[in-house]
This record gives C-alpha cells, structure tokens and sequence, in this order.
C-alpha cells in the first residue's frame, strides 16, 4: 500500500491536470493545468527510475562499481527545462491576449472563429 | 572534394549548423541588416546542402547510424554498457532521408522567399531565430534514434513554430492561433513524454530499436500506441483534432506556412516510424491500419469540404492541407492494414504505401508553392478575402502561372505531380476496397473545384481599379515559387525515377523492422 503511494499521486496529479485543462476557461488556470500535468508526468518518470537500495553514480563515493543508471533523472530534468519554457510562452501569449482582447476566457476569445 | 570530416558529420552538422546560426543571428543583426540577411540565406544554403547530402549518403551506402560522445560514431553498443545502446543516437534510414530532402527543399526555399516578403516588417532577429530553430528541430526529429531525443525536437519545433505563429500579432489573433497550437501542441507533448515513462519503465531503454526489438505489446504498450497515435496524429492536423491547423496555417506569415506544412509531415513521419519500425508486426495490423484509415478518409472529406465555403484564401488551404494529409494516412494505413500478409502486400501494400509516401513529398512541394503564391498575392494585394480581389492576372502573370501549377497538382490533374501519387493511391486502395478509393477520388474533384472558384475569383475578370498599381511579387519571391513549381513539373513529368530512387527505399524501409534494428544492435 504504502510503496505504491508514488504511483497513486501520480495518478491523482494527473488527474487533477486534466480536469484542470478541460474544466477550466481561465488561460493562466489552464497553464497551471498542463504544469500539474507535466508534474504528474515527470513524478511518474522519476518512480520509475527508483530502486530500493540502489548507489547514486557518484563515481568518486560509490561502495562499489553497481550503481543505478541515472536516465531517468536526466530525463526528468531535460523535461523540466522544457516545461519552463513552454509556460513562459504561454503566459507571454496569455499576457497579449489579455492586452488586446481585455480577457483571458476562452470563450470569449473567439475571434477566429468563423 | 568533400573533406573527411564532413564526410563522416554531415548528419551532426544538419542539425548543428542551424542551432548556431539561429542564435549567431540577432548578434550579427545588431551592427548590419544585410549582413543578417546573409547569414541566414548561407546558414540555410548549407544546412540544406548537408541534408541533401546526407540523404544521397543513405541512398547510396544503407542506413547511418551516428552516435554521440562515443569513441568512434558507429560504437551503438559499449562493451561495458551490457548490450544497451545507452548513448543518444541518430539513425537516418530511407524513410528519414526522403524527410530530409523535403526539409532541404522547403527550409532553403522559404528562407529565400522570406529574406524579401519579411524584409519591410520589424523583429527579424528573433523571427530568424525561430526559423532556423524550427529547420534543425525538424531535421531533428526526422533523423534521430532515440525516442527521448525525438520528444526534445517535438517540443522545440512546437516552441519555435508557435512563436512563429503569434509573431505578426495582427491585432491579437495571432496569437490566439498560436495559443490554440502551443495549448494542443504541449498537450501532445504530455502524450509522448507519458509513453517514454510507459515504454522505458518496460524496456529499459530509450532507443527505437532497442525497444523495437524488446516489444512485447503488452497492454501498457497498447495505451503508448494510443497515446502516440493521439498525439502525433493531433499534431500532423487530422481530423478530428485539426481544429488547430486553419487557424495557425491561417494566420502564420506565409513563409512559416510553408514551413509548418513540413513540421505537421514531420509529426507524420513520427507516427509511421513508431508504428511500422516500433510496434511493426506485433499490433493488432489490421485493426490500427484500420484507424489510421478512418483518420485518413474523415481528414480527407471534412478538410475539402470545410475549405468550399473560405473566403480568406490561407484558411482555404488549411483545410486543404488537412484533406491532403488524409491521402498520405489512408496510403500508409492501407500498407499497414495488409502487413504482414505476404500475398496482399505484394498485390497492393506496397503500392499503397509508396503512394501514400510519395504523396508526402509531392504535398510538401505544391502546397508549400500555393502558400507561398497566396503570400505574394497578400503581400501586393494587402488582403486575405477573396471577395475583395479579382483581375490579378492582368498584373501578377508570374505569381497566376505558379498559383496554376500548384492548383492544378493538388486537385490531381496530370501531368503534375500530386496526380502521380494520387494515381499510385487509387490504383492501389481500390484493390483493397474500392469504396475508400472512390471517396478519394470525389474529394479530389471536390478539391479540383474548389480550386477553379479560387483561381476565379482572384485572377479572372477585368482588372479593379484599386488594384491597378499592383506590381508581379519581387524576384526573390518568383524564384522561391519557381524553384518549387519546376520540382513539381519535374515529380509530374518523371514519377517513375522518383519512386525507384527515393520512394521505394522509403517504404521498404518502413516495412524492414529487422533491417533498423539490426543497424544499431549489429547482427543478431
């Protein structure tokens, strides 16, 4: 029960996310949406990535010559570098819409639509 | 001629080189404006020279394995790394070399036509910036090995292209097409992230091959199926999650149009590398080919008709974009559907899939030309409604003849080449069931009629009085659409050397799983 309580907040983190992004009609509600998302994702990676007793490849302080891969972390740090810039983008846009069409609903930015 | 060093890092440096001439170009933007114009044509120029080179390479010596940091390039497998390719490889068979040349193509043309239809606009160092990002992560995502590598050039080339998008504000609804693409965009991105954790969690490993030849297809494996078809079907603009694509196509400068024509294919070719050299004969063939079917004939028929009633020119190939991109799914899924049925295979499969491959390259060339015909045409003209044009002709004879070809190949009429890929698709999807072949062929002349009314109505009739100081497009922008149009008399004219030479290694090696897999884990 315990050793899979990783899994179940990835699973409620994902939730939330999603229902955050198709529940929501705030833009920067849905940005914080796909973040919980992309949290979720990244958490899911990094339990994966866990192993009871392992070493960290730290060569110069290792017991011994076993240690566990680090892919996973590097993964999850290359995608959190990624999720930085895709929020930046997304508030940048937010922040012009908000300028120009004076709301950040997504119902009511519709200009497009024809 | 060619130094070594080139010879054995041209596939690097594809990528390489636009990397660094991207963020080298503000810089040298800020002491000369020609001299940025420059630097990005000669960036262009030499990064499509590498592609093309290494696509000949591929063609000619089989499959290039490179791997990065390793001690020599070819070391896929460490003796100390116990039989797992641990280090991030690119791996550019046929399939991925024919990607290349279309990047090659389309990247130098639209650089060529934006140096003069961008040149009176203001924020040209980020803009080139973007461009260049968005070439090398295309290049990316076509070459690579590495299913993690493949998700960083997926997110680039959506970060690029959505800022591409929103660059021209245009009052605001710039940006909202571009927030509309980055939002579904950096959700597809989720999706794949999502399968790496599924698949890697599996088969510890990160590699294409490595897990091609692991795969179990196993119920986790069916949801990454499904989470990759999802996503990576979203992003190549299918029906039904196209609702992106008219607004972006739409609204994007129309260079980067072109260009987004090309990352949408890229997305595409995604979806067949996973499919066919991922899973291959593992999944359920019938049942996804069947999908990617259904995908195909729904974007076929909603994208022709949603483009009849357009007014605004770019929206109008938008949707036709989208019905196009139902040809190359229903070809593919065609093969896909028969994989693995050596009989079927040889009576229609193989041709389906040619087609559908050959319809790729043919699309990236006659709708990157009629995107850039419209750009012209906005670019004198000032307007997108084709309400308010009429008699062009008179004046834009040049920029008439390109939209002519461009229209022409589209709708499938020979001697064009979208007709010798359309024919390879009937021919063959008829044997395997003729309702679909039939289908395809009322979209084409659905097609066929939309574009006679567009023709019509922006270059027939007399000339309008408010557009008589319109002058032909700049030179610049006529040798762009002419390099184009003559590749499509040229596909047109010879379809049959196009298929022996670049068509048919494609295909075959979508289909060879073994022959990828082998390439990077040696000899089994």
């Amino acid at each position: 029960m315990f050793a899979n309580l990783p899994y179940y907040t990835v699973v409620a983190l994902t939730i939330i996310g999603f229902a955050t992004v198709l529940l929501k009609r705030n833009l920067v509600k849905m940005t914080m949406g796909l973040n919980i998302l992309t949290a979720a994702v990244n958490l899911l990676i990094i339990v994966l990535g866990f192993r009871a007793g392992g070493i960290a490849p730290i060569y110069t302080m290792a017991p011994q010559t076993e240690m566990v891969l680090p892919t996973p972390q590097a993964l999850v740090l290359t995608s959190i570098v990624i999720g930085v810039a895709t929020t930046a983008l997304l508030l940048s846009f937010t922040m012009v819409i908000y300028r120009k069409y004076g709301t950040t609903n997504v119902d009511e930015i519709r200009e497009l639509r024809e | 001629m060619i130094s070594p060093f080139i010879w054995n890092n041209a596939v690097v440096l594809t990528v390489a080189v636009p990397l660094l001439a991207a963020f080298l170009c503000p810089l040298i933007g800020m002491f000369t404006e020609t001299g940025r114009k420059a630097w990005v044509l000669a960036a262009a120029a030499i990064t499509s020279a590498l592609a093309l080179f290494t696509a000949w390479k591929v063609y000619t010596y089989g499959t290039w394995v490179y791997v990065f940091g390793a001690s020599v390039p070819n070391l896929t497998v460490p003796a100390d790394s116990g039989g797992i390719p641990v280090r991030i490889m690119f791996e550019v068979d046929a399939m991925s070399a024919l990607m290349l040349v279309i990047v090659a193509i389309l990247g130098f043309v639209v650089i060529l036509y934006s140096t003069m239809a961008d040149d009176k606009r203001s924020g040209k160092a980020g803009y080139y910036t973007l461009f260049l990002l968005l070439i090398a992560s295309i290049i990316g995502m076509v070459s690579t090995g590495d299913l993690f590598n493949f998700f960083v050039f997926f997110e680039i080339s959506g970060l690029a292209s959505a800022g591409l998008i929103a660059y021209r504000v245009e009052k605001g609804r710039a940006v909202e097409a571009g927030l509309k693409y980055f939002l579904v965009s950096t959700l597809a991105g989720i999706f794949m992230l999502f399968v790496i954790a599924i698949l890697y969690g599996q088969y510890n490993a990160l590699n294409i091959a490595m897990i091609a030849e692991r795969m179990q297809y196993t119920s986790l494996d069916k949801l990454a199926l499904v989470l990759i078809i999802g996503a990576l079907a979203t992003k190549a603009g299918s029906v039904p999650m196209h609702f992106w694509t008219p607004d972006a196509y739409g609204l994007a400068p129309s260079a980067v149009t072109a260009l987004l024509v090309v990352a949408s294919q890229a997305s595409l070719y995604g979806l067949f590398r996973m499919t066919f050299t991922m899973y291959n004969l593992t999944l359920n063939a019938v049942t996804v080919g069947w999908i990617l079917i259904i995908l195909g004939v729904l974007s076929m028929f909603v994208g022709v008709t949603m483009a009849i009633p357009q007014k605004d020119v770019k929206r109008l190939m938008a949707y036709h974009a989208i019905s196009q991109t139902g040809y190359m799914l229903l070809g593919v899924g065609t093969g896909l559907a028969v994989l693995g049925n050596v009989a079927m295979m040889d009576a229609f499969g193989q041709m389906a899939m040619e087609g559908g491959i050959f319809h790729i390259i043919n699309h990236a060339l006659y709708k990157g030309l009629l995107f850039l015909t419209a750009g012209a045409i906005i670019y004198r003209v000032g307007t997108r409604d084709m309400n308010k044009m009429g008699g062009l002709g008179h004046k834009m004879k040049w920029t008439m003849v390109f939209f002519m070809i461009g229209a022409l190949a589209i709708a499938g009429i020979p001697p064009f080449n979208g007709f010798a890929s359309k024919l390879m698709i009937y021919e063959s999807v008829y044997l395997f069931n003729p309702v679909l072949a039939i289908i395809a062929m009322v979209v084409s002349i659905l097609t066929l009629a939309s574009f006679v009314k567009v023709f019509h109505s922006i270059f027939m009739g007399p000339q309008l009085p408010e557009y008589e100081h319109v002058e032909e497009a700049p030179r610049p922008m006529l040798w762009a659409m002419g390099i184009l149009a003559v590749l499509v008399i040229l596909f047109g004219i010879f379809p049959q050397h196009v298929v022996n030479y670049l068509i048919t290694p494609a295909a075959n090696a979508l289909i060879d799983q073994s022959g990828y897999i082998t390439a990077v884990l040696g000899g089994v």
